[in-house]
């Protein structure tokens, strides 16, 4: 599976008269990872929430090699190949760890043993094979994280879209993670966008950066270009006083 | 061949055994017990039956539905209709009346669900599709109107037209609640199945990873509506007659849905827990009332029942009893 | 004016026909005064708990029951008896929300459902174990009086209830808006946890606010016995009117709970009048279904209630 092409354009989104992201345009070459950042309310997990068919933009469209994506309902996304997890993560409490990647895996595999076998793979990968049988309930959060990972990869994706998936883990648990996400790039090619706050792990996985904020797209650039941009120092530290 | 081997996937070879062997003791429990307890044997199987089809809906795809007896009594009433006016029998009658039921499901749950009804709002809409339907065949006079639809029974027995003794009604539920259990273990491993757990569990996440959740709630509810009319058709054979009072009423509702709740939400043993429990104690508190001329002692204690599953033992009684029967029916 | 013939099948729309309407409506607007009562209990209960009281209409016939009782074997009025009946419902209600119901507030609706129902069952079976079947009715000495209004005529009995009724409605606002307890108790429906971050006790004001909400249920029930007899299968069909009242009234709206009883309670008598008394319950149903899946938020209530 190579990853999939994605291009965003002037897209935009109101709440009742507040406008939550507007003119927003970015792309993100076919396996490549890059980041979404910007400070809290500033748009991001509403622009994925666009691209993964939760809302339908008022402006603009995303595409995902060339074809356009956005107005199509989550599942029909899912069909096209985005794979995406949730800020508070959502696992199905009552099914165990196997079934809830099965779950996953049902989207490409019609037979349940053909998807539970491809369920029982990606835990492996994941580090989660010997607890496939505990209630997803029981799982602490660094866990239900990597769980909501493994259940979006069981779909196969071809785009990946992760919302704050290091919030909560501590550094040694993130370093555990970026391997992971890092190596299936590597091997596989899937295109990654991450919503990220923890900069350890923008830093080292992607090779772009965009920064949003009040709903804007105000920097885009290598994570090194943009964590120099005055108008994100601004952003992230507060303006300078007129002294 | 593989349908069969699903069936038997992750069921230790003792559970096999138990469930034959309880098989067996059914079909020839008629022969050995006398005609009172065959009459209770046919209210057990008749809950758990109809308790396990509104299960499909409830405890599989997590969709509360407190007007199943609109299914019921359209199965019911579409048979007998045919039967009494075009004498259409109702093996033909059951296609009729599943297909009725489905459609009214697929309506109810079209509605509820397109328009997000949730919870107790959804719970009421389908109590308000209830109660219409009860009052519009109070004056529909093809279907008898309020004074009721009798089946005539001056018939010669015959197992075509359902006419006949208890023996015959016996066997019939007892094959439907049989199919009824095979079809539900059948249905919960498979891929609809799965995704219908998985909508219970948390739609918006199951839209993510690709399930179609409206197309599949619907699915729930109009396979749970056509084998609740089969009950409705069993019930109008075997009682025959027909009140849109009783057929529709909402205490039909509430009564489809004790066994299942009481023995367990989601599981395939639960409404037949709940049924033998039901049925047996309801069966010895109505003695109890009758001998004490006190109306109405029946359903306190199914009101009590209620109190007592819902504060101490929510899962039901078939999750506790599973384990001391070392049974555990894989709590996915 | 015969019963059941549509006014279109006449060949004029008569003066007759029109007082006969008339009076069908104010009929049906005082009687809809007390089910605007026993709805705003549940408007109290459901709108500001959440709680899915599937036990109101069963707690109105017991108020019923007990305001006959009090007539029957004490020979007390239930106006008279009324008070006593609201406070004893106040008490069980709060004890009941402390004791039994309290727990079931964060959990899954279906399980709130069912606890209430066990209690509805256990209620009206009582009741029926207690009373018996047959329906039971309250003679007031006022039974036959009537107050004229031009060429209206009105049963003392039905504007009593309707009196009382308003009055009790008018006690209630005036606790939700002018008493600390009340406005306590609106806050902690707003925003529980801003609630509780405040310092309010909330179990505590949970716990009278069901007994508000239970006393107004009492109340009616002792208003209703005056109007209409009394028997067990009552419950059902009070609870569901219920339910279609306030949610088509609007949920947590007084006016809406209100104005949703007076709209009910009209279309009975209206019904009653053009065509067939049972198809009465069609129309309310029916408008629940529309109104369910058409502006759920009722017609009083706010979006997003």
């Amino acid at each position: 599976m190579t990853g999939a092409h994605l291009e965003l354009t002037g897209i935009g989104k109101s709440f009742r008269g507040l406008r939550a992201v507007h003119d927003v345009s970015f792309e993100v070459p076919s396996g490549a990872i890059h980041a979404l950042i910007g400070p809290n309310g500033a748009g991001k997990t509403t622009i994925f929430n666009m691209i993964a068919g939760v809302y339908r933009p008022d402006a603009g469209k995303a595409m995902l090699d060339g074809r356009v994506i956005t107005g199509l309902r989550p599942d029909k996304v899912c069909a096209a190949g985005v794979g995406r997890t949730f800020q508070l993560v959502k696992p199905f409490k009552g099914l165990s760890v196997l079934e809830n990647v099965t779950v996953g895996a049902l989207h490409r595999h019609r037979d349940l043993g053909d998807a539970r076998t491809s369920a029982e793979a990606i835990l492996a990968r994941l580090g989660l094979h010997d607890r496939r049988h505990h209630m997803a309930e029981s799982l602490t959060l660094p866990d239900r994280k990597r769980l909501e990972v493994a259940r979006a990869l069981a779909t196969e994706p071809k785009l990946l879209l992760l919302d704050e998936v290091m919030a909560g883990l501590r550094p040694t648990e993130v370093d555990v993670m970026v391997g992971f996400l890092r190596d299936l790039n590597a091997r596989t090619g899937l295109t990654i966008l991450l919503i990220e706050h923890v900069m350890r792990a923008v830093m080292a996985l992607a090779a772009r950066v965009v920064v949003v904020s009040y709903g804007e797209k105000i920097a885009e650039g290598s994570p090194r270009e943009v964590s120099r941009n005055q108008a994100v120092l601004d952003v992230y530290l507060g303006e300078e006083d007129a002294a | 061949m593989t349908a069969f081997r699903r069936l038997l996937t992750g069921v230790a070879p003792h559970t096999s055994w138990m469930l034959g062997i309880l098989l067996l003791l059914l079909v020839v429990a008629p022969h050995l017990v006398d005609k009172y307890a065959l009459s209770v044997l046919i209210l057990i199987l008749y809950f758990a039956y109809v308790g396990q089809a509104w299960n499909i809906m409830m405890g599989f795809a997590g969709e509360l539905s407190l007007g199943h007896a609109l299914y019921a009594g359209l199965g019911g009433y579409v048979a007998a209709g045919l039967f009494m006016h075009y004498g259409i029998g109702p093996w033909a009658g059951s296609f009729a009346a599943a297909a009725a039921a489905a459609l009214a499901g697929a309506v109810v749950g079209y509605l509820g669900f397109r328009f997000s009804l949730a919870g107790v709002y959804f719970a009421l809409l389908t109590i308000a599709f209830g109660e219409f339907t009860r009052i519009a065949f109070d004056h529909l006079d093809w279907f008898g109107g309020s004074a009721g639809l009798f089946l005539k029974v001056d018939v010669a027995p015959n197992a075509f037209d359902l006419r006949g003794g208890p023996l015959l009604f016996y066997y019939v539920i007892l094959a439907l609640a049989a199919s009824a259990f095979v079809l539900s273990r059948l249905l919960l491993e498979s891929r609809l199945g799965r995704y219908w757990l998985a909508i219970r569990e948390d739609a918006e996440a199951a839209q993510a990873v690709g399930v179609p959740v409206l197309r599949y709630k619907l699915m729930a509810v109009t396979i749970s509506a056509a084998l609740t009319s089969l009950a409705g058709v069993w019930n109008a054979f075997y009682y025959n007659n027909l009140f849109p009072e009783t057929a529709f009423g909402i205490g039909r509702s509430i009564e489809i849905t004790l066994a299942p709740i009481i023995g367990g939400l989601g599981t395939l043993f639960g409404p037949v827990v709940g049924a033998v429990v039901l049925t047996g104690l309801g069966e010895a508190f109505t003695s109890v009332g009758d001998m004490l001329g006190i109306p109405g002692i029946k359903q306190i204690f199914y009101g009590l029942a209620l109190l007592v599953i819902v504060m101490y033992r929510p899962a039901g009684l078939w999750p506790w009893l599973a384990e001391r029967l070392g049974v555990t029916e894989r709590r996915r | 004016m015969p019963r059941g013939v549509l006014p279109w099948n006449d060949p004029i729309v008569t003066p007759d026909f029109l007082l006969a309407l008339a009076q069908a409506v104010t009929k049906g607007l005082l009687t809809g005064m007390v089910y605007g009562l026993m709805a705003l209990g549940l408007s109290v209960i459901f709108g500001v708990m959440r709680v899915v009281n599937f036990a109101h209409g069963e707690m109105m016939i017991v108020g019923m029951y007990l305001a006959w009782a009090g007539f029957e074997y004490f020979q007390i009025s239930p106006l008279v008896s009324l008070p006593l009946i609201a406070l004893l419902f106040f008490a069980i209600g709060y004890v009941l929300q402390r004791g039994l119901i309290s727990p079931f507030i964060g959990r899954p609706e279906h399980q709130q459902f069912l606890l209430l129902l066990g209690v509805a069952l256990i209620l009206v079976n009582l009741c029926l174990a207690v009373v018996g079947p047959d329906s039971h009715g309250v003679q007031l000495d006022s039974q036959f009086d009537s107050y004229e209004i031009g060429p209206l005529v009105l049963d003392a009995v039905r504007l009593h209830a309707a009196v009382g009724a308003i009055v009790i409605a008018g006690l209630l606002w005036l606790f939700f808006t002018h008493t600390r307890i009340g406005k306590s108790i609106r806050a902690a429906a707003d925003n529980h946890m801003g609630a509780l971050v405040v310092g309010l006790n909330v179990r505590r004001l949970y716990a009278i606010t069901f007994g508000v909400g239970a006393a107004c249920v009492g109340a009616a029930g002792a208003l209703m016995i005056t109007i209409i007899p009394v028997t067990p299968s009552l419950a059902a069909e009070y609870t569901l009117l219920a339910f279609v009242i306030v949610i088509v009234g609007g949920l947590g709206s007084m006016t809406g709970a209100l104005m949703g009883g007076l709209l009910i309670g009209v279309s009975e008598a209206v019904a009653g009048l053009l065509a067939d008394p049972s198809l009465k319950s069609m129309f309310s149903f029916g408008l629940l279904i529309l109104v369910l899946l058409l502006r759920p938020q009722g017609l009083f209530g706010k979006r997003g209630a």
